[in-house]
Protein backbone atom coordinates (compact mmCIF):
# COMPACT_ATOMS: atom_id res chain seq x y z
CA UNK A 1 0.00 0.00 0.00
CA UNK A 2 1.08 3.36 -0.42
CA UNK A 3 2.70 5.59 1.82
CA UNK A 4 0.56 8.53 3.97
CA UNK A 5 2.37 11.72 3.24
CA UNK A 6 2.45 14.91 5.04
CA UNK A 7 4.01 17.84 2.54
CA UNK A 8 5.19 20.64 4.86
CA UNK A 9 3.78 23.99 2.84
CA UNK A 10 5.83 26.41 4.94
CA UNK A 11 8.05 26.87 7.73
CA UNK A 12 5.68 26.72 11.21
CA UNK A 13 5.40 29.91 13.23
CA UNK A 14 5.90 28.22 16.32
CA UNK A 15 7.78 24.93 17.17
CA UNK A 16 5.38 21.90 16.83
CA UNK A 17 4.66 18.63 18.44
CA UNK A 18 4.31 15.66 16.46
CA UNK A 19 4.09 13.22 19.16
CA UNK A 20 0.58 12.13 17.86
CA UNK A 21 1.69 11.63 14.22
CA UNK A 22 3.23 8.00 14.74
CA UNK A 23 1.55 4.83 12.92
CA UNK A 24 0.34 3.59 15.76
CA UNK A 25 -1.94 6.38 16.53
CA UNK A 26 -2.44 7.22 12.81
CA UNK A 27 -4.27 3.21 12.56
CA UNK A 28 -7.51 3.79 11.10
CA UNK A 29 -8.14 7.71 11.13
CA UNK A 30 -9.50 9.13 8.09
CA UNK A 31 -7.88 12.07 6.43
CA UNK A 32 -10.28 14.40 8.28
CA UNK A 33 -9.18 13.38 11.51
CA UNK A 34 -5.72 13.39 10.71
CA UNK A 35 -5.89 16.97 9.73
CA UNK A 36 -7.87 17.83 13.18
CA UNK A 37 -4.92 16.37 14.82
CA UNK A 38 -3.15 19.22 17.19
CA UNK A 39 0.36 20.10 17.02
CA UNK A 40 0.51 23.13 19.03
CA UNK A 41 3.52 24.08 21.38
CA UNK A 42 2.03 27.56 22.10
CA UNK A 43 -1.79 28.93 22.79
CA UNK A 44 -2.41 29.56 19.06
CA UNK A 45 -3.88 26.19 17.75
CA UNK A 46 -2.67 24.62 14.88
CA UNK A 47 -3.33 21.29 13.26
CA UNK A 48 -1.92 18.98 11.10
CA UNK A 49 -4.20 20.05 8.17
CA UNK A 50 -3.38 23.57 9.15
CA UNK A 51 0.55 22.41 8.46
CA UNK A 52 1.02 19.50 6.78
CA UNK A 53 -0.84 18.49 3.06
CA UNK A 54 -2.09 15.43 3.47
CA UNK A 55 -1.84 12.44 0.93
CA UNK A 56 -3.55 9.65 2.12
CA UNK A 57 -2.09 5.98 2.33
CA UNK A 58 -1.04 3.42 4.53
CA UNK A 59 -0.41 4.55 7.98
CA UNK A 60 2.17 2.35 9.36
CA UNK A 61 4.24 3.70 6.00
CA UNK A 62 4.60 7.45 6.86
CA UNK A 63 6.14 10.06 5.03
CA UNK A 64 6.83 13.52 5.87
CA UNK A 65 8.41 15.97 3.24
CA UNK A 66 9.72 19.20 3.30
CA UNK A 67 10.52 19.08 6.91
CA UNK A 68 12.02 21.65 9.00
CA UNK A 69 13.71 22.02 12.24
CA UNK A 70 10.88 23.57 14.33
CA UNK A 71 8.92 19.89 14.05
CA UNK A 72 9.69 18.21 17.28
CA UNK A 73 8.80 14.96 19.05
CA UNK A 74 8.76 12.90 15.49
CA UNK A 75 8.17 9.63 15.99
CA UNK A 76 7.86 9.70 19.47
CA UNK A 77 7.21 6.30 21.47
CA UNK A 78 6.41 4.83 17.99
CA UNK A 79 6.08 0.70 18.61
CA UNK A 80 5.99 -0.59 15.07
CA UNK A 81 5.58 0.62 11.31
CA UNK A 82 8.11 3.27 9.63
CA UNK A 83 8.40 6.69 9.18
CA UNK A 84 10.61 8.44 6.77
CA UNK A 85 10.89 12.41 7.53
CA UNK A 86 12.87 14.18 4.39
CA UNK A 87 14.55 17.05 5.94
CA UNK A 88 15.92 17.95 9.20
CA UNK A 89 14.19 17.94 12.82
CA UNK A 90 14.35 19.19 15.81
CA UNK A 91 14.69 17.98 19.21
CA UNK A 92 13.63 14.53 21.05
CA UNK A 93 12.81 12.84 17.68
CA UNK A 94 12.27 8.87 18.35
CA UNK A 95 12.31 9.34 22.09
CA UNK A 96 10.90 6.46 23.49
CA UNK A 97 10.51 4.82 20.54
CA UNK A 98 10.47 0.70 21.01
CA UNK A 99 9.91 -0.64 17.51
CA UNK A 100 9.84 -0.04 14.01
CA UNK A 101 12.16 2.24 11.58
CA UNK A 102 12.75 6.07 11.81
CA UNK A 103 14.29 7.31 9.19
CA UNK A 104 15.58 11.33 8.97
CA UNK A 105 17.06 12.04 6.05
CA UNK A 106 18.84 15.39 7.01
CA UNK A 107 19.85 16.44 10.49
CA UNK A 108 18.31 16.37 13.92
CA UNK A 109 18.01 18.56 16.89
CA UNK A 110 19.33 17.19 20.59
CA UNK A 111 17.74 14.05 22.47
CA UNK A 112 17.02 12.26 19.05
CA UNK A 113 16.44 8.42 20.51
CA UNK A 114 16.10 9.77 23.94
CA UNK A 115 15.18 6.54 26.20
CA UNK A 116 14.48 4.79 23.09
CA UNK A 117 13.66 1.01 23.93
CA UNK A 118 13.72 -0.67 20.59
CA UNK A 119 13.52 -0.80 16.81
CA UNK A 120 15.50 1.26 14.30
CA UNK A 121 16.28 4.68 13.65
CA UNK A 122 18.49 6.39 11.18
CA UNK A 123 19.83 9.84 11.34
CA UNK A 124 21.75 10.52 7.30
CA UNK A 125 23.29 14.15 8.56
CA UNK A 126 24.37 15.25 12.21
CA UNK A 127 22.64 14.90 15.39
CA UNK A 128 22.70 17.40 18.13
CA UNK A 129 23.56 17.26 21.85
CA UNK A 130 22.61 14.28 24.18
CA UNK A 131 21.89 11.52 21.15
CA UNK A 132 19.93 8.63 23.01
CA UNK A 133 20.08 10.64 26.53
CA UNK A 134 17.78 10.88 29.83
CA UNK A 135 15.32 14.14 30.08
CA UNK A 136 16.04 15.71 33.82
CA UNK A 137 14.85 13.53 36.17
CA UNK A 138 15.36 10.50 34.38
CA UNK A 139 17.39 7.43 35.50
CA UNK A 140 18.75 6.08 31.96
CA UNK A 141 18.64 7.16 28.59
CA UNK A 142 19.14 5.02 25.42
CA UNK A 143 17.39 1.01 26.33
CA UNK A 144 17.15 -0.63 23.58
CA UNK A 145 17.20 -0.55 19.84
CA UNK A 146 20.14 0.30 17.38
CA UNK A 147 20.66 4.07 16.37
CA UNK A 148 22.74 4.95 13.04
CA UNK A 149 23.69 8.29 12.54
CA UNK A 150 25.57 9.07 9.03
CA UNK A 151 26.91 12.37 10.12
CA UNK A 152 28.66 13.94 13.25
CA UNK A 153 26.86 13.70 17.05
CA UNK A 154 27.18 16.79 19.06
CA UNK A 155 28.40 16.04 22.92
CA UNK A 156 27.31 13.65 25.74
CA UNK A 157 25.98 11.24 23.00
CA UNK A 158 24.94 8.16 24.81
CA UNK A 159 24.66 9.70 27.98
CA UNK A 160 22.95 6.98 30.54
CA UNK A 161 22.86 4.91 28.20
CA UNK A 162 21.44 1.43 29.57
CA UNK A 163 21.37 -1.06 26.60
CA UNK A 164 21.61 -0.74 22.64
CA UNK A 165 23.96 -0.49 20.43
CA UNK A 166 24.66 3.27 18.93
CA UNK A 167 26.86 3.58 16.07
CA UNK A 168 28.53 7.27 14.59
CA UNK A 169 30.36 7.46 11.12
CA UNK A 170 31.22 11.12 11.58
CA UNK A 171 32.74 12.58 14.71
CA UNK A 172 31.46 12.60 18.17
CA UNK A 173 31.36 15.93 20.67
CA UNK A 174 32.55 15.80 24.31
CA UNK A 175 32.13 13.61 27.10
CA UNK A 176 30.85 10.99 24.57
CA UNK A 177 29.34 8.06 26.31
CA UNK A 178 29.56 10.23 29.73
CA UNK A 179 27.42 8.18 32.76
CA UNK A 180 26.95 5.16 30.34
CA UNK A 181 25.28 2.23 32.49
CA UNK A 182 25.86 -0.74 29.86
CA UNK A 183 25.15 -1.14 25.91
CA UNK A 184 27.49 -0.37 22.98
CA UNK A 185 28.69 3.22 21.84
CA UNK A 186 30.93 3.06 18.31
CA UNK A 187 32.60 6.08 16.88
CA UNK A 188 33.97 6.03 13.65
CA UNK A 189 35.75 9.65 13.31
CA UNK A 190 37.37 10.99 16.33
CA UNK A 191 35.74 12.28 19.76
CA UNK A 192 36.00 15.66 21.67
CA UNK A 193 37.54 15.43 25.01
CA UNK A 194 36.60 13.14 27.49
CA UNK A 195 34.56 9.99 26.43
CA UNK A 196 33.44 7.53 29.06
CA UNK A 197 33.21 10.26 31.46
CA UNK A 198 32.03 8.46 34.50
CA UNK A 199 30.74 5.28 32.88
CA UNK A 200 29.72 2.14 35.07
CA UNK A 201 29.64 -0.68 32.57
CA UNK A 202 29.56 -0.65 28.52
CA UNK A 203 31.52 -0.55 25.45
CA UNK A 204 32.53 2.41 23.79
CA UNK A 205 34.79 1.57 20.57
CA UNK A 206 36.58 4.94 19.46
CA UNK A 207 38.04 4.15 15.49
CA UNK A 208 39.96 6.70 15.69
CA UNK A 209 41.75 7.99 19.12
CA UNK A 210 39.66 10.53 21.08
CA UNK A 211 41.33 13.91 22.06
CA UNK A 212 41.77 13.97 25.43
CA UNK A 213 41.11 10.46 27.47
CA UNK A 214 40.77 10.61 31.11
CA UNK A 215 43.38 9.71 33.42
CA UNK A 216 41.03 7.45 35.28
CA UNK A 217 40.91 5.11 32.00
CA UNK A 218 43.46 1.83 32.92
CA UNK A 219 45.61 0.66 29.70
CA UNK A 220 44.71 -3.17 29.79
CA UNK A 221 46.70 -3.82 26.66
CA UNK A 222 45.94 -4.79 22.89
CA UNK A 223 43.77 -7.35 22.12
CA UNK A 224 41.85 -9.13 18.97
CA UNK A 225 38.97 -10.33 20.83
CA UNK A 226 35.89 -12.53 19.80
CA UNK A 227 33.57 -10.16 20.95
CA UNK A 228 34.46 -7.70 18.24
CA UNK A 229 33.82 -9.95 15.73
CA UNK A 230 30.45 -10.35 16.75
CA UNK A 231 29.86 -6.86 17.45
CA UNK A 232 31.60 -6.14 13.77
CA UNK A 233 28.99 -8.75 12.00
CA UNK A 234 25.87 -6.88 14.18
CA UNK A 235 27.26 -3.76 12.45
CA UNK A 236 27.97 -4.69 9.00
CA UNK A 237 24.09 -4.66 8.63
CA UNK A 238 23.92 -0.76 9.68
CA UNK A 239 27.16 0.01 7.96
CA UNK A 240 29.91 -1.97 6.15
CA UNK A 241 32.62 1.39 7.20
CA UNK A 242 32.38 1.05 10.14
CA UNK A 243 32.21 -2.71 10.65
CA UNK A 244 35.50 -2.69 8.80
CA UNK A 245 37.31 -0.41 11.42
CA UNK A 246 36.14 -3.15 14.39
CA UNK A 247 38.41 -6.11 12.68
CA UNK A 248 41.84 -6.50 14.09
CA UNK A 249 43.87 -5.53 17.13
CA UNK A 250 42.93 -3.04 19.62
CA UNK A 251 43.55 -1.29 22.66
CA UNK A 252 41.37 -1.78 25.95
CA UNK A 253 40.74 1.12 28.24
CA UNK A 254 38.79 0.06 31.40
CA UNK A 255 37.03 2.73 33.46
CA UNK A 256 35.73 4.78 34.49
CA UNK A 257 38.10 3.96 37.80
CA UNK A 258 36.13 6.84 39.20
CA UNK A 259 33.14 5.14 39.25
CA UNK A 260 32.39 1.62 39.34
CA UNK A 261 35.01 0.94 36.34
CA UNK A 262 33.34 -2.21 34.52
CA UNK A 263 33.24 0.13 31.06
CA UNK A 264 35.81 0.05 28.59
CA UNK A 265 37.28 1.87 25.44
CA UNK A 266 38.59 0.42 22.56
CA UNK A 267 40.59 2.88 20.50
CA UNK A 268 43.55 1.81 18.05
CA UNK A 269 46.68 0.53 19.34
CA UNK A 270 49.24 3.34 19.03
CA UNK B 1 14.08 -64.27 10.32
CA UNK B 2 11.64 -63.14 7.72
CA UNK B 3 13.93 -61.31 5.68
CA UNK B 4 14.32 -59.68 2.04
CA UNK B 5 17.68 -59.65 -0.39
CA UNK B 6 18.90 -56.73 -1.55
CA UNK B 7 21.77 -57.03 -3.99
CA UNK B 8 23.09 -60.27 -2.04
CA UNK B 9 22.42 -58.18 1.42
CA UNK B 10 19.86 -60.06 3.64
CA UNK B 11 17.70 -56.91 4.80
CA UNK B 12 15.92 -58.44 8.38
CA UNK B 13 12.06 -57.55 8.36
CA UNK B 14 12.20 -55.48 11.69
CA UNK B 15 12.16 -52.44 12.80
CA UNK B 16 14.73 -50.32 15.50
CA UNK B 17 13.27 -49.07 18.58
CA UNK B 18 13.69 -45.37 19.43
CA UNK B 19 12.93 -43.16 22.58
CA UNK B 20 12.13 -39.67 22.85
CA UNK B 21 14.80 -37.54 24.44
CA UNK B 22 15.45 -34.20 25.31
CA UNK B 23 17.97 -32.85 23.21
CA UNK B 24 20.32 -29.57 22.28
CA UNK B 25 22.73 -28.53 20.36
CA UNK B 26 26.20 -25.43 20.41
CA UNK B 27 28.09 -24.05 17.90
CA UNK B 28 31.87 -24.07 19.36
CA UNK B 29 34.51 -21.93 17.49
CA UNK B 30 37.97 -21.51 17.77
CA UNK B 31 40.80 -19.84 15.89
CA UNK B 32 41.60 -22.88 13.97
CA UNK B 33 39.98 -26.40 12.94
CA UNK B 34 42.14 -28.12 14.88
CA UNK B 35 41.06 -26.09 18.42
CA UNK B 36 37.60 -26.39 17.15
CA UNK B 37 37.67 -30.16 17.22
CA UNK B 38 39.67 -30.46 20.06
CA UNK B 39 37.21 -28.43 22.29
CA UNK B 40 34.50 -30.89 20.37
CA UNK B 41 36.03 -33.88 20.84
CA UNK B 42 36.67 -33.25 24.75
CA UNK B 43 33.72 -32.05 25.59
CA UNK B 44 31.70 -34.96 23.69
CA UNK B 45 34.36 -37.63 24.93
CA UNK B 46 32.68 -40.61 27.49
CA UNK B 47 29.06 -39.57 26.40
CA UNK B 48 28.21 -42.33 24.67
CA UNK B 49 25.31 -43.94 26.60
CA UNK B 50 22.52 -42.03 29.33
CA UNK B 51 22.72 -44.73 31.11
CA UNK B 52 26.81 -45.03 31.79
CA UNK B 53 27.38 -40.95 31.25
CA UNK B 54 24.59 -39.32 31.88
CA UNK B 55 24.09 -37.85 28.28
CA UNK B 56 24.46 -39.27 24.69
CA UNK B 57 26.40 -36.54 22.86
CA UNK B 58 28.83 -35.90 19.71
CA UNK B 59 29.89 -33.72 16.39
CA UNK B 60 27.30 -32.83 14.10
CA UNK B 61 28.88 -31.21 11.14
CA UNK B 62 32.01 -28.73 10.66
CA UNK B 63 30.74 -25.10 9.81
CA UNK B 64 33.02 -22.80 8.25
CA UNK B 65 33.54 -19.54 8.76
CA UNK B 66 30.50 -18.22 7.20
CA UNK B 67 28.05 -20.00 8.98
CA UNK B 68 29.33 -18.88 12.41
CA UNK B 69 28.49 -16.01 14.81
CA UNK B 70 32.34 -14.99 14.88
CA UNK B 71 33.17 -16.03 11.22
CA UNK B 72 35.58 -18.82 12.90
CA UNK B 73 36.16 -22.35 11.88
CA UNK B 74 33.37 -24.13 14.03
CA UNK B 75 31.85 -27.63 14.70
CA UNK B 76 28.35 -28.00 15.72
CA UNK B 77 27.81 -30.66 18.91
CA UNK B 78 24.52 -31.93 19.44
CA UNK B 79 23.72 -33.59 23.42
CA UNK B 80 20.78 -35.43 24.01
CA UNK B 81 19.57 -36.62 27.89
CA UNK B 82 16.27 -38.33 28.94
CA UNK B 83 15.30 -35.08 30.79
CA UNK B 84 15.70 -31.94 30.78
CA UNK B 85 17.36 -31.15 34.51
CA UNK B 86 20.26 -33.92 33.29
CA UNK B 87 20.91 -31.91 30.14
CA UNK B 88 21.03 -28.82 31.64
CA UNK B 89 23.50 -30.39 33.85
CA UNK B 90 25.65 -32.11 31.32
CA UNK B 91 25.63 -29.14 29.45
CA UNK B 92 26.82 -26.73 32.37
CA UNK B 93 29.45 -29.67 33.11
CA UNK B 94 30.61 -30.57 29.86
CA UNK B 95 30.81 -26.66 28.65
CA UNK B 96 32.20 -25.34 31.60
CA UNK B 97 35.34 -28.32 32.01
CA UNK B 98 36.03 -28.93 28.54
CA UNK B 99 35.03 -25.77 26.34
CA UNK B 100 36.01 -22.83 28.39
CA UNK B 101 39.32 -24.50 29.32
CA UNK B 102 40.08 -25.11 25.59
CA UNK B 103 42.33 -22.26 24.10
CA UNK B 104 40.66 -19.81 21.78
CA UNK B 105 37.21 -21.06 22.08
CA UNK B 106 33.99 -19.63 22.24
CA UNK B 107 30.25 -21.15 22.12
CA UNK B 108 27.03 -20.23 20.97
CA UNK B 109 23.66 -21.58 20.58
CA UNK B 110 23.30 -24.29 17.95
CA UNK B 111 19.31 -24.73 18.66
CA UNK B 112 16.72 -21.81 18.09
CA UNK B 113 12.78 -22.46 19.67
CA UNK B 114 11.12 -21.03 22.49
CA UNK B 115 12.43 -23.47 25.05
CA UNK B 116 16.15 -22.20 26.44
CA UNK B 117 18.63 -24.04 28.16
CA UNK B 118 20.95 -22.32 30.23
CA UNK B 119 24.83 -21.71 28.86
CA UNK B 120 26.59 -18.75 28.84
CA UNK B 121 23.91 -17.87 32.25
CA UNK B 122 25.52 -20.48 33.86
CA UNK B 123 29.20 -20.00 33.49
CA UNK B 124 29.35 -16.40 33.74
CA UNK B 125 30.14 -17.00 37.66
CA UNK B 126 33.47 -18.00 36.74
CA UNK B 127 33.99 -14.57 36.06
CA UNK B 128 34.24 -13.60 39.24
CA UNK B 129 32.22 -10.27 38.69
CA UNK B 130 34.70 -9.77 35.66
CA UNK B 131 31.93 -10.85 33.38
CA UNK B 132 30.88 -8.80 31.17
CA UNK B 133 27.34 -8.82 29.29
CA UNK B 134 26.82 -8.14 25.46
CA UNK B 135 23.35 -7.94 23.95
CA UNK B 136 23.63 -7.69 19.83
CA UNK B 137 20.47 -8.19 18.00
CA UNK B 138 18.35 -10.59 19.72
CA UNK B 139 21.25 -12.30 21.43
CA UNK B 140 22.91 -12.42 24.18
CA UNK B 141 26.66 -13.06 25.02
CA UNK B 142 28.67 -13.29 28.10
CA UNK B 143 32.49 -12.36 27.78
CA UNK B 144 34.24 -14.40 30.66
CA UNK B 145 38.15 -12.92 31.41
CA UNK B 146 40.50 -16.04 30.90
CA UNK B 147 44.30 -16.19 30.99
CA UNK B 148 44.26 -16.21 27.18
CA UNK B 149 41.63 -13.24 26.26
CA UNK B 150 38.29 -13.54 26.54
CA UNK B 151 35.82 -16.84 26.55
CA UNK B 152 32.64 -15.74 24.54
CA UNK B 153 29.46 -17.57 25.50
CA UNK B 154 25.98 -17.30 24.34
CA UNK B 155 23.63 -16.67 27.61
CA UNK B 156 21.37 -19.60 26.18
CA UNK B 157 20.74 -22.20 23.86
CA UNK B 158 17.67 -24.23 22.50
CA UNK B 159 16.03 -27.04 23.49
CA UNK B 160 13.62 -29.29 21.83
CA UNK B 161 11.70 -32.25 23.45
CA UNK B 162 11.25 -33.96 20.17
CA UNK B 163 14.75 -35.21 19.76
CA UNK B 164 15.20 -38.92 19.14
CA UNK B 165 17.48 -41.68 20.18
CA UNK B 166 17.98 -45.01 20.15
CA UNK B 167 17.92 -45.26 15.98
CA UNK B 168 20.07 -48.29 15.04
CA UNK B 169 21.57 -50.90 12.36
CA UNK B 170 22.48 -54.14 13.46
CA UNK B 171 25.32 -55.32 10.74
CA UNK B 172 26.19 -58.68 10.25
CA UNK B 173 29.77 -59.98 8.16
CA UNK B 174 31.15 -63.19 7.51
CA UNK B 175 34.47 -61.99 9.29
CA UNK B 176 35.74 -59.34 11.86
CA UNK B 177 37.16 -56.66 8.49
CA UNK B 178 34.28 -57.04 6.62
CA UNK B 179 32.00 -56.50 8.91
CA UNK B 180 33.91 -53.24 10.44
CA UNK B 181 34.08 -51.98 6.51
CA UNK B 182 30.09 -52.09 6.22
CA UNK B 183 29.93 -50.45 9.80
CA UNK B 184 32.59 -47.98 8.52
CA UNK B 185 30.76 -47.34 4.98
CA UNK B 186 27.54 -46.93 7.08
CA UNK B 187 28.83 -44.08 9.47
CA UNK B 188 30.52 -42.27 6.59
CA UNK B 189 27.44 -41.98 4.57
CA UNK B 190 25.37 -41.10 8.21
CA UNK B 191 28.16 -38.28 8.93
CA UNK B 192 26.66 -36.53 5.92
CA UNK B 193 23.03 -36.33 7.47
CA UNK B 194 22.87 -33.24 9.58
CA UNK B 195 20.81 -33.08 12.76
CA UNK B 196 22.15 -36.55 13.86
CA UNK B 197 24.73 -37.76 16.37
CA UNK B 198 26.51 -41.55 16.69
CA UNK B 199 27.68 -41.33 20.01
CA UNK B 200 29.29 -44.14 20.34
CA UNK B 201 33.56 -44.75 19.43
CA UNK B 202 34.06 -43.84 15.89
CA UNK B 203 29.63 -44.20 15.14
CA UNK B 204 30.07 -48.27 16.01
CA UNK B 205 29.34 -49.91 18.81
CA UNK B 206 30.69 -53.56 19.00
CA UNK B 207 29.15 -54.18 22.77
CA UNK B 208 25.25 -54.36 22.10
CA UNK B 209 23.41 -54.80 25.30
CA UNK B 210 20.31 -56.44 26.36
CA UNK B 211 18.36 -55.28 29.20
CA UNK B 212 19.28 -57.25 32.20
CA UNK B 213 21.88 -59.69 33.51
CA UNK B 214 22.07 -62.71 35.46
CA UNK B 215 23.48 -61.02 38.51
CA UNK B 216 21.35 -58.70 40.47
CA UNK B 217 23.49 -55.40 40.52
CA UNK B 218 23.76 -55.24 36.49
CA UNK B 219 21.36 -53.33 34.86
CA UNK B 220 21.98 -54.20 31.15
CA UNK B 221 24.11 -57.21 29.89
CA UNK B 222 25.98 -58.10 26.92
CA UNK B 223 23.24 -59.31 23.35
CA UNK B 224 24.47 -63.00 23.88
CA UNK B 225 22.20 -63.42 21.28
CA UNK B 226 24.48 -61.81 18.56
CA UNK B 227 27.70 -63.12 20.18
CA UNK B 228 29.00 -64.96 17.64
CA UNK B 229 31.80 -67.31 19.96
CA UNK B 230 28.95 -68.56 22.02
CA UNK B 231 26.60 -68.75 19.38
CA UNK B 232 26.33 -72.81 19.57
CA UNK B 233 25.44 -72.10 23.57
CA UNK B 234 22.51 -69.69 23.56
CA UNK B 235 19.86 -68.79 21.38
CA UNK B 236 21.34 -67.11 18.87
CA UNK B 237 19.85 -64.52 16.31
CA UNK B 238 23.01 -65.27 13.80
CA UNK B 239 22.96 -67.53 11.09
CA UNK B 240 26.01 -70.08 10.03
CA UNK B 241 27.85 -67.33 7.83
CA UNK B 242 27.94 -64.56 10.50
CA UNK B 243 31.17 -64.40 12.04
CA UNK B 244 31.21 -60.65 13.78
CA UNK B 245 27.91 -58.39 14.46
CA UNK B 246 28.73 -54.60 14.62
CA UNK B 247 26.28 -51.51 16.07
CA UNK B 248 25.62 -48.10 14.98
CA UNK B 249 23.25 -46.06 17.15
CA UNK B 250 21.46 -42.88 15.87
CA UNK B 251 20.49 -40.05 18.21
CA UNK B 252 18.90 -37.20 16.49
CA UNK B 253 17.06 -33.62 16.57
CA UNK B 254 13.88 -35.02 14.71
CA UNK B 255 12.34 -38.72 13.56
CA UNK B 256 12.74 -37.73 10.08
CA UNK B 257 16.48 -36.83 11.03
CA UNK B 258 17.03 -40.40 12.49
CA UNK B 259 15.20 -42.18 9.56
CA UNK B 260 17.26 -40.46 7.15
CA UNK B 261 20.39 -41.37 8.73
CA UNK B 262 19.53 -44.94 8.83
CA UNK B 263 18.19 -45.25 5.05
CA UNK B 264 21.73 -43.52 4.00
CA UNK B 265 23.76 -46.14 6.16
CA UNK B 266 21.59 -48.97 5.14
CA UNK B 267 22.16 -47.69 1.66
CA UNK B 268 25.70 -47.52 2.18
CA UNK B 269 26.02 -50.89 3.34
CA UNK B 270 24.20 -52.76 0.35
CA UNK B 271 26.70 -50.67 -1.83
CA UNK B 272 29.86 -52.17 -0.58
CA UNK B 273 27.84 -55.52 -0.95
CA UNK B 274 28.08 -59.13 0.31
CA UNK B 275 32.03 -59.99 -0.73
CA UNK B 276 33.87 -57.04 1.01
CA UNK B 277 30.96 -56.04 3.66
CA UNK B 278 27.74 -57.35 5.51
CA UNK B 279 25.85 -60.39 4.77
CA UNK B 280 23.25 -59.14 6.94
CA UNK B 281 21.32 -55.95 8.32
CA UNK B 282 19.14 -56.30 10.78
CA UNK B 283 18.19 -53.50 13.77
CA UNK B 284 17.48 -53.79 18.10
CA UNK B 285 14.07 -53.30 19.56
CA UNK B 286 12.25 -54.03 22.79
CA UNK B 287 9.40 -55.75 20.66
CA UNK B 288 7.88 -52.47 20.06
CA UNK B 289 6.05 -51.82 23.64
CA UNK B 290 8.56 -49.21 24.93
CA UNK B 291 9.79 -47.13 21.93
CA UNK B 292 7.37 -44.63 20.25
CA UNK B 293 9.88 -44.32 17.22
CA UNK B 294 9.47 -47.25 15.05
CA UNK B 295 11.87 -47.49 12.30
CA UNK B 296 10.92 -50.51 9.84
CA UNK B 297 13.96 -51.81 7.71
CA UNK B 298 11.75 -52.32 4.65
CA UNK B 299 10.73 -48.89 4.54
CA UNK B 300 14.16 -47.53 4.41
CA UNK B 301 15.13 -50.02 1.63
CA UNK B 302 17.50 -48.46 -1.16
Amino acid sequence: MKALVLTLRQRPDQRLDLSPVVPHLLAGKTVTEIEHIALQTTRQRVTVGDVFRVQMGDGQNLRIDGACERLDRIGHAMTAGEILVEGDVGSQAGRLMSGGRLTINGSTGPWAASGMTGGTMEITAATGDRLGGPLAGEMAGMRGGVVIVRGNAGDRAGDRMRRGTIIVEGQAGSHTGSRMIAGTLVVRRGTGPLPGYLMRRGTIVLCETADVLLPTFVDCGVHDLVAMRLLADFVTAYSRQVAARLHGSLRRLAGDMAVLGKGEIFCPPS
Amino acid sequence: MRHVTVKGVRVDDTFAEAFGMRATALIITADSAQWAYQAATTMTGFGTSVIGCGCETGIDRELTPKETPDSRFGVRVLLFAVSTSELQKQLQGRVGQCVLTSPGSACYAGLAGEERLKLGNALRFFGDGWQVSKRLGGRRYWRIPVMDGEFVCEATTGLTKNGVGGGNLLIMGRSVASTLAAAEAAVKAINAVPDVIMPFPGGIVRSGSKVGSKYKTVRASTNDAYCPTIRGAVDSMLDPDIGSVLEIVIDGLTAAAVELAMRVGLAAIVRLGPKQGAVRVSAGNYGGKLGPHHFHLKDLLP
